[in-house]
């Protein structure tokens, strides 16, 4: 079972290598965590704290909308593209199962989102260290960003091979992932803030805003890595809401909807006929 | 007595509320190559998932090699060609062949053999992307031997190869025959299936209609032979006044007859003598054999 699913990741991380997909993943967050490090430095001397600091909380921004954007990319056409070229009966045909398939490519996407997070992240915290100091707070910070965010774009690959696996076309599969990131990244956001605005300050904005906002797990990604950081929180402005959740929520989340997402992506491959 | 390659017994199967197979049976023996014939929809491709535990049944039982299709067993027996396959455009053969033989269980030792045998040693390091369709065909056939399969289906095979290509790709098939794989083959190429099959097994709208050797379906069809025959010298009227059937062209006259009396007929033929330039006897072709079939004259 094992030799199988890692046959599958081993062809899919070559086939991610070889259409530059890693390569550009890498450089596309290096160059956005960059230029937010730099750009946003500012705020350093104000606060009184170190670039590095600063710099994760820009790029937690930046990751909440990227991630999920570049997992949705890797992954839209992982179950429709095979079923497309007539290969996934014949993959299928072998002794894999559609369990196997999607752990397979899902490791081989989530090495590729791993190494792009690790260089654009990892590059970019070295560079504020350089510029600006950092602490072992700062230091640890970056490595929760890091790590968050691997999670979080485990989360939004499932829910790609889900989509995947529903839609009927690679087409379709593209349409059903951007509505996904619409939805999950951008609108239920705005839906929150809306409500919150007509609310003013009552039942829903006590009780029940922060935990709607861990049950989704872009604003969970968010909420954790601010919780997590005091400094961070700070320099993000975002305190409020992580205060009024038991410390444990946001990441709870983050670690449930990975297998959720999962359990959702193998449920809707096993109702496709290839 | 020994158990079946290929076992379908009174399978049916529906898509939502559209029938598809129904109660189709069908053995396929070692060795055995069977060609499976129907229009598009029949329900040829279907049957194949169906064996491969692609997808599930509705009714009735389909094993292979004793084994429950779908199950570790009945998968690891059976080989698969897909029709219209194509494959990841960014890895090369050898790369493709070997995530097959890893699925498969098999060395990737043998990759490189199995690249030769199927004429793309050369290419292999080449990507995916750059072949020829009669290449990723090839590949998909290399795929199929892996592993020595108990059983093989193939799903239009041939469609699109250049007649070389379909020439080297029913070689590959003998030879699996020839170890005792049995073949299962749907196709629309007719004529090419003619001599290269053992049986013939005939859907129309998801039943079994017809499925026996070819020789036993125009018998038990019992279509007319065609006698060509051709007056020596401007005699073509006088011969049909003679023989009836029909005037062709200036020279020749055609007699359809069924099949029982053509001895008969052409004893009388013969008798003609000079009149008489030349004869062609020609049996029912596989087509007319499956239009008869699939069209529903009978059963």
């Amino acid at each position: 079972m094992i030799a199988r699913m890692l046959a599958v990741a081993g062809a899919e991380f070559r086939i991610a290598r070889r259409n530059r997909w890693a390569l550009t993943a890498a450089v596309l967050m290096l160059l956005f965590a960059l230029a937010l490090t730099f750009a946003g430095s500012a705020p350093t001397g104000s606060l009184g704290v170190d670039l590095l600091t600063v710099s994760v909380a820009s790029m937690t921004t930046l990751a909440v909308y990227l991630t999920p954007l570049l997992a949705l990319l890797l992954s839209f056409d992982a179950v429709a593209g095979e079923r497309e070229r007539g290969s996934l009966a014949l993959l299928l045909s072998h002794r894999l199962t559609r369990g196997e398939l999607l752990a397979g490519k899902l490791a081989a996407h989530l090495a590729v989102l791993a190494l792009a997070m690790a260089a654009g992240f990892g590059a970019a915290g070295l560079a504020a260290a350089a510029a600006g100091g950092a602490g072992p707070e700062s230091l640890a910070a970056l490595i929760r960003l890091i790590g968050s965010s691997i999670l979080l774009g485990a989360t939004f690959l499932a829910l790609g091979y889900a989509v995947s696996a529903l839609a009927g076309s690679t087409a379709g599969s593209a349409g059903m992932a951007v509505g996904i990131w619409l939805v999950l990244v951008v609108l239920y956001d705005l839906g929150l803030l809306g409500a919150v605005v007509a609310d003013e300050g009552g039942f829903f904005t006590q009780a029940l805003f922060p935990w709607l906002l861990a049950l989704n797990p872009a604003d969970a990604f968010r909420l954790w890595n601010v919780a997590a950081s005091g400094q961070v929180a700070l320099a993000s402005g975002m305190t409020g809401a992580a205060g009024a959740l038991p410390g444990g929520a946001p990441l709870a989340s983050l670690l449930l909807w990975p297998v959720a997402a999962f359990a959702l992506a193998r449920l809707a491959i096993s109702r496709t006929a290839p | 007595m020994a158990v079946s390659a290929l076992s379908v017994s009174a399978v049916s199967k529906a898509y939502g509320s559209r029938p598809v197979l129904r109660e189709v049976s069908l053995e396929v023996d070692a060795g055995e190559r069977v060609a499976l014939l129907g229009h598009n929809g029949a329900g040829k491709t279907t049957l194949m998932k169906l064996a491969l535990g692609l997808v599930a049944a509705d009714g009735g039982s389909v094993s292979v090699g004793g084994a429950a299709a779908g199950s570790a067993a009945a998968r690891e027996a059976a080989a698969y060609l897909p029709e219209a396959l194509a494959f990841h455009p960014a890895l090369t053969g050898r790369e493709q062949l070997a995530l097959f033989a890893r699925l498969a269980g098999v060395s990737r030792a043998a990759v490189p053999g199995l690249l030769d045998r199927v004429g793309l040693g050369d290419a292999a390091d080449r990507r995916i992307g750059a072949w020829s369709k009669g290449m990723r065909q090839r590949l998909g056939l290399a795929q199929m031997l892996l592993g020595r399969p108990a059983l093989a289906l193939l799903d239009e095979p041939t469609s699109g190869l250049d007649p070389v290509s379909r020439h080297e790709l029913y070689a590959i098939i003998d030879e699996m025959a020839g170890q005792g794989t049995a073949v299962l083959v749907a196709s629309h190429a007719l004529t090419e299936l003619e001599a290269r099959t053992d049986r013939i097994a005939i859907l129309r709208e998801g039943r079994m209609v017809a499925c026996d050797a070819l020789a036993r379906l125009r018998d038990e069809a019992g279509l007319p032979v065609r006698l060509r025959v051709t007056a020596s010298g401007e005699r073509a009227a006088d011969l049909q006044a003679r023989i009836g059937g029909e005037r062709l062209n200036g020279a020749s006259v055609e007699v359809l007859c069924p099949p029982s009396e053509k001895m008969a007929r052409l004893a009388e033929i013969a008798g003609l003598g000079g009149l008489i330039a030349d004869l062609d006897v020609a049996q029912p072709s596989l087509e007319d054999i499956y239009r008869h079939y699939s069209e529903g004259a009978s059963p």
